[in-house]
């Protein structure tokens, strides 16, 4: 059971290792605009899959990680992901059993949620182009996450993690 | 089969803690009293910023190991004749720094002269779109600061935004957030030029429209604001437009190869004034003529 903890957390800790990976990628300038936030998408099926080991406080420590990670004041990824994983980890029963594409639409609910509390936190101290273009990741994210989905379920089976 | 309704502990006091404390650090990140926290977090993130940025590097020491002979002679060549050149051009400046000190020592006036250089890789990883930030291999261990001046070969780069120990993240002279002091170098003009986003553009929004400036008018450093050494080249004015306009919208495109470069010049500013009469910088025939002229 204790090795089935530790499995279970490296796993969920690799798999956002590589979010974080592919978060900074050297994509050009015309393709980065629409890299959607991978850490937050992960961090939303772990949420789901498996709600009583990744909860507010785990979304909480990723996301100060992401701040750095992204030159952030620390605490304005923290504060979007905790409460995103918040209201994850409160509708977990119903998000699960919606189908694909109602299940889609919540996760653009949630990344948007994200982006609101990132650029109100952001505005404090600068100004960031407002426009179409600054939602387009989470468009973008909420597109992936079809493909998302069955890959980490793929690894949550293949790890026997429940 | 799992029991769906297993009994835990609720998330609303998690989440309660969670938001309060990060407005707390949201409010002392103001008041930057963070540092050691932000240096550990970052010692984390590092050696990730540093895979990533390892392909990109694999490949350029890849095409190296590749090059031909015959065109690594030619670059050779090539390199050897414009350093004879800028040698040679660099020996006339030396003389002329001399004798501008010399002349700065006979009006009475103090100059800010002599910087130090070290030279940074940057790092293959983006951060956020719309702001042109970007992490160099070189940190607080090597002294850089913040708000320290950056160039490359052709201009000015930007300046260090952010500190860590062992790599630092600086926003550039496009960046939307960023302004820099400038003067037409023609004219001595000075006006502000600000970031647009568009890494070829910068904006010069303060100028009247019978400003005394024209297309291909250089714009260099002026010195003013004490973050950037003065006369440094920053950008060329590349368009007027908006005639009719109380304040016309110049436009001017910086000259350092913002996209493409891959090592930057960290420059450290000397903070005091050279003395009037220039005694540890000249040669002692100059330090004797100077005498004479006090």
């Amino acid at each position: 059971m204790l090795q089935n903890r530790t499995a279970t957390r490296l796993v969920v800790l690799a798999s956002l290792l590589s979010a974080m990976i592919l978060r900074i990628m050297p994509l050009p300038a015309e393709l980065f605009i629409y890299n959607p936030d991978w850490m937050l998408l992960f961090l939303i099926y772990w949420a789901i899959a498996i709600p009583e080991r990744v909860g507010v406080g785990y979304a909480w420590a990723m996301g100060l990680l992401s701040d750095v990670l992204t030159g952030r004041m620390l605490g304005q990824h923290a504060l979007a992901y905790s409460v995103v994983i918040f209201a994850c980890v409160k509708l977990h029963n119903r998000l699960r059993a919606y189908p694909l594409f109602q299940q889609t639409i919540s996760v653009l609910l949630l990344l948007l949620i994200s982006q609101i509390l990132i650029s109100w936190t952001q505005n404090i101290k600068s100004t960031i182009p407002f426009g179409f273009i600054y939602w387009l990741p989470s468009l973008v994210g909420a597109l992936v996450w079809p493909a998302i989905l069955p890959l980490l379920r793929l690894v949550r089976r293949a790890y026997n993690i429940a | 089969m799992k029991p769906i309704f297993t009994k835990r502990s609720s998330p609303n006091t998690g989440l309660f803690v969670c938001v309060f404390a990060s407005l707390a650090l949201l409010a002392c990140e103001q008041q930057s009293l963070l540092t050691p926290f932000r240096d550990l977090l970052t010692s984390v993130v590092y050696p990730l910023q540093q895979l990533v940025s390892s392909p990109t590097q694999g490949i350029k020491k890849l095409g190296e190991a590749f090059s031909s002979h015959a065109g690594l002679l030619a670059e050779n060549e090539e390199l050897r004749r414009e350093h004879l050149l800028l040698s040679a051009k660099l020996s006339k400046f030396a003389a002329l720094e001399q004798e501008n000190l010399r002349l700065r020592g006979l009006l009475d006036t103090s100059f800010k002269l002599g910087e130090q250089v070290m030279i940074a890789e940057l790092l293959a990883v983006n951060l956020v779109p719309y702001e042109h930030v970007v992490v160099v291999n070189k940190g607080s261990r090597f002294g850089v600061y913040p708000g320290q001046p950056v160039m490359d070969a052709h201009g000015v780069v930007g300046q260090v935004l952010r500190v860590n120990p062992q790599s630092s993240e600086i926003i550039l002279i496009t960046d939307p957030n960023h302004a820099i002091p400038v003067q037409v170098n023609r004219n001595g003009l000075r006006t502000i030029a600000q970031g647009t986003g568009q890494i070829d553009k910068l904006s010069l929004p303060f100028l009247s429209s019978n400003a005394d400036i024209q297309p291909g008018d250089v714009l260099v450093t002026s010195g003013m604001g004490g973050v950037f050494p003065q006369g440094y080249p920053v950008a060329t004015v590349v368009a007027a437009n908006g005639e009719g306009n109380a304040f016309a919208k110049f436009a001017a495109a910086p000259v350092a190869k913002l996209d493409r470069n891959r090592e930057l010049l960290l420059v450290w500013n000397k903070p005091d004034p050279i003395p009037r009469v220039p005694d540890q910088v000249s040669s002692p025939k100059d330090s004797t003529t100077s005498h004479a002229a006090k």
